[in-house]
């Protein structure tokens, strides 16, 4: 592999987490390359979830560590993630729907007015936001959204999950977690959905994809991590691999394949 | 790698269709008329109690005639809504958050009692017993903040022990005795000057009410014009997703209810205007009247939607509907009887208009 010239954007090393008796990461590692997308695929307990909250920052691991184009960091909430670019996309999406779909896109970063007004006042710039909402929704093939003052709850599952992309896609500077993106989608939605992630890699974002949904994963995914039993056990490329494979490695049918970028990394 | 992404795109069908921009690719077509009203009124909550507004005083001029839409007679409407309208003001941004606050008339009165005796029996000046009675109110309102957020008990528990308690202190504090209107006036007239009005032709416009109009204004300015507002609306919405995005959800309620103990305060000075006197009987039922006005304002109890617009109006229906089956000659039970309607009606259609579903 190239990982003496590319370098991971982020990895994780040796990561532990127990929850009393239960440990849910064994040891686990965990690298992410510029400008790819990873899908990362594991039975349900395998502690794919336990992996991606202590990247997002919302679980803090007993021990191993973080690193961020290669210098650790210590994430103590989601916030210190995303202030280190990391936007995470969670499944039940996050999206206020009474509030409108700019208002979700700026929720908890608004930007006010400059002068008096902003300054004194804290008069929000809401032309500017709704401007932008749009500038991202559009530039992510979106408009199809009529109205970017509406709320979020007219919207269907797909575009909704579209402005919780664009989001994720406006604000994450370095690295774009998705949490089963597809997970409440119809076909159609889907394919909308996998198409943006594909945008959003055009624009240079690599994104982590949580997914059971083993079409998708390998329809988009440029490598794959496998999930076993609190570590990783196998980095598959989704052409050398079918998908009765993953789903064999990952169910321990199989043996792994050797970790070539363990190895390398190591 | 690149090169693979092409055959593994998704589907060529699924392409945003050519010259979408700003698109109106909505199924509105098979909307009937039953649909538009619902997406209008879903649009723009505040419609119903306007038109609810517009339509009883239309009824009550037909039955009542000229007497109902006497200036004088709906300066007094608006001046006896003052108060519910001030309550309501601060009501609406506790039920906005999802909570309740069944403490307000109680805040009020409690802090009406510390301006007014410390003024009074204590001989405190006026400049500094007023911001004291308002710095009672924000310290009611930091307490029930402080149990909501950090004890994680339910508002409608918090502020029904809150409503006691205060309650209780306005007894211990007042001694259950009044401050006649004359002994306010000597020391501490500036108390009453909410209670002074501008005659405007033979209507008579309260300072009250503009004290209260002045804080409809600011509360509105704050929940939409600023990002504390949309938190406020984002926290009564969806808790989770609030606190995902990055908002300190308990830091913004405490300051909520804060702001809404401050309200009653001013409420608190509104009433030592309306009465004249500083009595620790005065405006109990203030609290229920409060909810009334914000449920038929069009505020969901559920959080996360409604207006201060909405909870003006709906403090004006109520006072029109007491002034209007007054002047009809009604018994007051009738007016009770009313208002319970109301309330059913306002929140049955508040449920249809929250169903969605395009």
């Amino acid at each position: 592999m190239s990982t003496d010239v590319v370098k991971p954007i982020l990895q994780a090393r040796d990561l532990v987490k127990r929850y009393g008796r239960v440990t849910a990461l064994d040891h686990a590692d965990f690298d992410l390359m510029p400008n790819e997308i990873l899908g990362v695929i594991g039975d349900n307990g395998a502690g794919k979830s336990s992996l991606i909250k202590v990247l997002a920052g919302a679980v803090i691991p007993d021990s191993g560590e973080v690193l961020m184009d290669g210098k650790p960091v210590h994430f103590r909430s989601p916030l210190d993630a995303r202030e280190a670019g990391i936007e995470t996309v969670y499944q039940d999406l996050a999206l206020a729907p009474a509030l409108s779909i700019a208002d979700n896109m700026f929720l908890g970063r608004e930007t006010r007015k400059g002068g008096a007004m902003g300054k004194w006042f804290r008069l929000l710039d809401r032309s500017g936001m709704q401007k932008r909402a749009r500038e991202q929704l559009s530039a992510l093939g979106l408009l199809t959204i009529q109205n970017i003052k509406q709320p979020v709850e007219t919207l269907s599952g797909g575009q909704r999950q579209g402005v919780a992309v664009a989001r994720a896609a406006a604000f994450g500077s370095k690295v774009i977690i998705l949490d089963e993106p597809t997970a409440a989608l119809g076909v159609k939605e889907s394919r909308r959905v996998l198409e943006l992630m594909l945008d959003v890699k055009k624009r240079g974002l690599p994104i982590i994809l949580i997914s059971h949904n083993m079409p998708h994963v390998f329809e988009v995914a440029d490598r794959i991590h496998i999930h076993r039993l609190g570590r990783r056990i196998a980095v598959i490329d989704p052409k050398d691999y079918s998908m009765a494979d993953a789903v064999a490695i990952m169910t321990g049918a199989m043996p792994p394949p050797p970790m070539a970028d363990e190895m390398a990394a190591a | 790698m690149n090169t693979t992404n092409e055959t593994r795109g998704p589907a060529e069908f699924e392409k945003v269709l050519p010259g979408s921009e700003d698109a109106v690719v909505f199924e509105e077509d098979r909307a009937t008329v039953l649909r538009r009203v619902h997406h209008f009124l879903h649009a723009y909550p505040t419609a119903v109690p306007f038109i609810v507004l517009l339509f009883t005083i239309g009824v009550f001029s037909a039955i009542v005639g000229d007497r109902f839409f006497a200036p004088f007679n709906l300066s007094l409407v608006l001046q006896q809504v003052t108060i519910i309208g001030t309550l309501g003001i601060a009501q609406t941004l506790i039920i906005l958050t999802a909570g309740i606050d069944l403490s307000v008339g109680a805040i009020m009165i409690l802090s009406s009692i510390v301006m007014g005796r410390l003024a009074v029996v204590s001989g405190v000046p006026v400049g500094i017993a007023f911001p004291l009675g308002l710095a009672t109110g924000m310290a009611c309102g930091y307490l029930n903040g402080l149990l909501v957020t950090r004890l994680k008990l339910p508002p409608f528990i918090v502020t029904l022990g809150t409503w006691s308690i205060f309650g209780a202190l306005v007894l211990f504090y007042s001694k259950s005795q009044s401050l006649r209107q004359q002994e306010v006036e000597a020391v501490a007239s500036f108390l009453q000057w909410t209670g002074n009005a501008i005659p405007i032709g033979a209507a008579r416009l309260t300072f009250g009410s503009i004290v209260m109009l002045l804080l409809a204004a600011l509360v509105w300015y704050m929940l939409n014009r600023t990002a504390f507002g949309r938190h406020i609306y984002a926290i009564g919405d969806d808790p989770d997703a609030a606190r995902l995005a990055g908002i300190n959800t308990s830091r913004t309620l405490i300051a909520v209810y804060v702001i809404a103990g401050l309200i009653c305060a001013i409420g608190g000075w509104i009433l030592i205007g309306r009465i004249g006197a500083i009595s620790p009987n005065s405006g109990f039922n203030a609290n229920l009247d409060s909810i009334t006005a914000v449920v038929i304002g069009g505020t969901s109890l559920f959080g996360g939607r409604g207006s201060i617009v909405g909870t003006l109006i709906g403090a004006l229906i109520v006072g029109v509907f007491r002034s209007g089956l007054a002047l009809a000659g009604l018994d007051a039970l009738w007016q009770e009887f009313a208002v319970g309607v109301l309330i059913i009606v306002a929140v049955a259609s508040d449920q249809w208009i929250r169903r969605i579903s395009l």
